[in-house]
């Protein structure tokens, strides 16, 4: 019996699987390794079978049919964490049709004010430009960022791979609040009463009750909000070191997991944040006083934390998924300001993987931990450094983004036709 | 468009001016038309620091002209660069400072053509909020300085970045924003006392969404691109017929007649007015390679000179026609997807444009952190560049962050560079300035120490900044 089309297709995208799976078997020879989780090595080699990390040390064997990638002695990194950020839910910032990564609700309209049941994931999407732009400068992954537009909870996001497929969540998802001056607008102009709505949030999720007009969560977000208590990460996005100091005692109260997100002053607070074991997610940029939560901005935040063995990762403070690529040069200025570099790079890679509880082995390079890697032409938090190959689920991704079509449109000079023709 | 046509069009601002000085007799090469004769108002109060002859020694010099020297010394003396050397010392005797920068860099000062530091100032208060005048879409009349707020903490960040000279400007909501000041990066109480002196004043411009978006959202014109083009071309109609009635008031006066009206002193046509003349530097905010185009006919048109396009996201697709133009192309090195007219940004666009024969790349931050690592950003361009298969040095590329900014400003010939004669604007880095890791170490502006990273006695502390969150260290 002749095959159907139905079954052709099978077979043909059985055969495509198939290559893939072959082409997925990866040996990287010669690299200087940054397995994060352990010292580094020299001279040692990485042996990727489908998308796992079978194999990593000197002088070993490439299988048969590996793909041999020369790394030349040059770093291999787990590929970085791009950071809280808007990457695939955001096209252009100032197209506002081409933004998802807000509930933005009509106060008249809703008589809900809080909606932790919001979940931005959904809005992801893996074709964005910005994904790819941001992919090739060796990120693998990102926290996507419910921002908090209309209340003070932004609602949740997922961590994400940035490997191009629709769906590939990291995480569960992570619920958004934030404290603070920034949010005092949405809590009748005083921070004060952000914890009141928190609290009485908190008390109506735990009192299962009838709707009522006042009601500041609808049924699904009592569901949502309550789940977060004893399980679950929240973070708080906040700077100021008393707001901090605040944050650690309504985490407590309600027995969130928190995670401090900004923490422009939390070099003040690093003892009780140490004590606590809450982590810290900060841009090492900031340092100057935006606004009177930021007075004690300095670029050795991170420098005064990792002493204090406070935990912290890296994120911009925008979510602008358009620069989220220049996160490993605000690494590198941390390291410039006081921060040992093997720390610069696991605030890059493992701590972050960790804060956000993704699937055991990622942010780092082991055996068995996924295969998400990146080859750099020198020192990783370098300027003067680019990502020269980038390996995410086993997949060596084609170093290809819109940008690095334009520059190959506009590279070449006096061309024999319009640009326009120049397609690569 | 041919080079013969952008050539062509290059001698009609002189060929203006030459016209103008003629036809009155009595204008001087500074006056404005309009403006009264005399020293021109709110003049610069600044005086350099005083300071004694230093020498440093052994260091890898960038000239910003191109050149790098090793093993260099450089006397700095009376606030002006006194000798530099190669490979040998120049002769010290007992009254030099010696400083011993083996190991370390030496640049010129850096400067940084677009900066709002000052007319936004952090803290970011609604106080604050000084940098764009947001009620009609030219306000040729208002001036950035009157705006500087001295206490800026960014001014003292920017300064441990390296940067000794800066230009503030208006923002970009409306077609002509103002006038913009180039400052240099001391502490003052006052803009005057920043105040470079004799350098010209820029007129900020804006193409583009942001005019458009603004006024359209009011109801009223700009709402369109055409309509941004509309009100730029109405606004040199009136400054042209501004410069006539002056040219033919002064030359009615100098023939003796006694019955001609003065024409009323108009503070916006004034700026215009000096801007079509070549007194004030055009400074215009575009990112569309088709608009930037639009503007140079404009400027054709109207015979004036773009000194630079700034932002240009879009300047790789027409690097050959900015460097015909002899207009700069003022950029940052990965910004982009803000909105869409900074949708095809490249992070090669700083080295493209740098590459066209005559081509002048300037790097710039429009940010109160951008500033502070203006050499890094210039570290990312030249990266981009080479890994595209440019040649590019770094005794090249810093001109992209000291020449190239001071040509465009108008201040090539007093700083930018590092050669005799010139202000001691002098950076020494912990190494290689082209790294995340570089560090100014030590910032000398009028061959004064500005900025010392070792010596909390030379870090300037704003009067904001003094007492807050007392007692708190690390």
């Amino acid at each position: 019996m002749r095959p159907s089309t139905l079954q052709c297709l099978a077979l043909v995208g059985f055969s495509l699987l198939g290559g893939q799976l072959t082409a997925a078997s990866l040996f990287i020879n010669d690299a200087t390794v940054h397995p994060i989780t352990s010292t580094m090595l020299q001279k040692a080699d990485i042996i990727v079978t489908d998308n796992r990390i079978t194999s990593v040390g000197p002088n070993l064997q490439a299988p048969q049919g590996a793909t041999i990638i020369e790394a030349q002695g040059r770093p291999v990194t787990p590929a970085l964490f791009a950071g809280i950020s808007a990457l695939g839910l955001e096209e252009i910032s100032a197209e506002i049709g081409s933004v998802d990564k807000a509930l933005q609700t009509d106060p008249l309209q809703t008589s809900s004010l809080l909606h932790p049941e919001f979940d931005v994931t959904p809005a992801y999407n893996p074709h964005s430009t910005s994904v790819p732009v941001t992919r090739i400068e060796g990120y693998g992954w990102t926290l996507l960022n419910a921002s908090r537009f209309s209340s003070i909870i932004g609602g949740r996001g997922r961590a994400i791979s940035l490997d191009g497929s629709y769906a590939s969540y990291l995480s569960e998802p992570i619920l958004f609040i934030g404290m603070g001056e920034a949010g005092s607008v949405l809590s009748g102009q005083s921070r004060a009463a952000q914890y009141m709505l928190i609290d009485q949030a908190m008390a109506e999720a735990a009192a299962p009750m009838e709707w009522t007009p006042d009601a500041l969560l609808t049924a699904a977000g009592r569901r949502t909000l309550i789940s977060y208590s004893g399980s679950g990460s929240v973070v708080f996005a906040v700077e100021r070191a008393s707001d901090i100091l605040q944050v650690l005692q309504l985490a407590d109260r309600h027995q969130f997991d928190a995670i401090i997100y900004g923490g422009t002053e939390a070099w003040m607070v690093a003892s009780q944040l140490a004590e606590a074991g809450v982590p810290v997610i900060l841009d090492p940029l900031t340092n100057l006083p935006d606004n009177f939560d930021k007075l004690g901005a300095r670029l050795d935040n991170a420098a005064l934390l990792h002493q204090a063995g406070v935990s912290f990762a890296f994120s911009a403070n925008s979510d602008s998924p358009h620069n989220a690529r220049k996160l490993r040069q605000a690494a590198g200025i941390a390291v410039a300001y006081g921060l040992p570099f093997e720390a610069g790079l696991e605030a890059l890679t493992i701590n972050p993987a960790r804060i956000f509880s993704l699937p055991a082995g990622h942010g780092s390079i082991a055996v068995n931990a996924p295969a998400n890697l990146v080859i750099w032409t020198g020192d990783p938090l370098e300027v003067t450094s680019l990502a020269d190959a980038v390996i995410l689920e086993g997949r060596n991704i084609p170093m290809v983004s819109r940008q690095t079509l334009l520059r190959d449109r506009y590279l070449p000079q006096n061309p024999d036709l319009p640009r326009a023709y120049l397609k690569k | 468009m041919t080079a013969a046509f952008r050539k062509a069009a290059f001698s009609k601002p002189a060929l203006a001016l030459a016209v103008v000085f003629c036809a009155s007799g009595s204008v001087s090469a500074q006056s404005t038309a309009g403006a009264p004769a005399g020293s021109p108002p709110f003049p610069s109060t600044y005086q350099p620091l005083p300071s004694g002859p230093i020498l440093i020694i052994n260091a890898t010099l960038l000239t910003g002209t191109g050149k790098r020297l090793e093993n260099a010394s450089l006397l700095l003396r009376d606030g002006k660069v006194a000798e530099i050397s190669e490979g040998r010392s120049i002769k010290t005797n007992a009254e030099l400072t010696t400083l011993d920068a083996k190991g370390k860099w030496v640049t010129p000062g850096l400067i940084d053509i677009h900066s709002h530091l000052g007319v936004y100032a952090s803290p970011g208060l609604l106080a604050h909020e000084d940098g764009n005048e947001m009620t009609s879409p030219s306000t040729a009349n208002v001036w950035a300085e009157h705006s500087v707020w001295p206490q800026d903490p960014g001014f003292t960040r920017a300064l441990a970045g390296g940067v000794t000279s800066l230009q503030i400007l208006p923002g970009s909501a409306n077609l002509v924003g103002g006038r913009g000041v180039t400052l240099k990066n001391v502490p003052s109480v006052s803009y005057q006392g920043m105040k470079f002196p004799g350098a010209p004043h820029g007129l900020k411009m804006a193409c583009g969404e942001n005019p458009k978006r603004l006024y359209g959202a009011k109801g009223v014109a700009p709402a369109t691109r055409m309509g941004n083009m509309a009100g730029y071309r109405t606004q040199w109609i009136e400054a042209q017929k501004y410069i006539d009635d002056w040219t033919t008031y002064e030359a009615a006066m100098a023939d003796g007649k006694e019955d001609v009206v003065k024409p009323a002193r108009d503070l916006r046509l004034e700026t215009l007015a000096a801007a079509l003349k070549g007194e004030i530097l055009v400074q215009m905010h575009c990112y569309r390679a088709d608009e930037m185009l639009t503007v140079l006919d404009m400027a054709d048109e109207f015979g004036y000179q773009v000194a630079a396009f700034h932002h240009g996201v879009e300047a790789y697709k027409i690097a050959d026609e900015l460097a015909q133009a002899q207009t700069c192309g003022a950029l940052w090195a990965d910004w982009w997807g803000f909105k869409a007219e900074a949708y095809d940004g490249i992070q090669e666009n700083i080295a493209i444009v740098d590459r066209a024969k005559g081509g002048c790349a300037i790097v710039h931050s429009d940010s109160a952190e951008g500033i502070q690592r203006l050499n890094q950003e210039a570290a990312k361009a030249m990266t981009r560049g080479i890994a595209a298969g440019m040649v590019i040095t770094p005794e090249h590329a810093i001109s992209w962050i000291t020449s190239n900014p001071a040509k465009a400003m108008g201040i090539l010939k007093q700083t930018g560079t590092l050669e005799v004669g010139k202000m001691a604007d002098v950076v020494i880095w912990n190494g290689n300035p082209f790294s995340v890791y570089a560090k100014a170490e030590q910032v000398f502006i009028d061959g004064a120490l500005l900025y010392d990273r070792h010596d909390p006695a030379r870090q300037p502390l704003t009067d904001f900044e003094l007492g807050q969150l007392q007692g708190v260290q690390p």
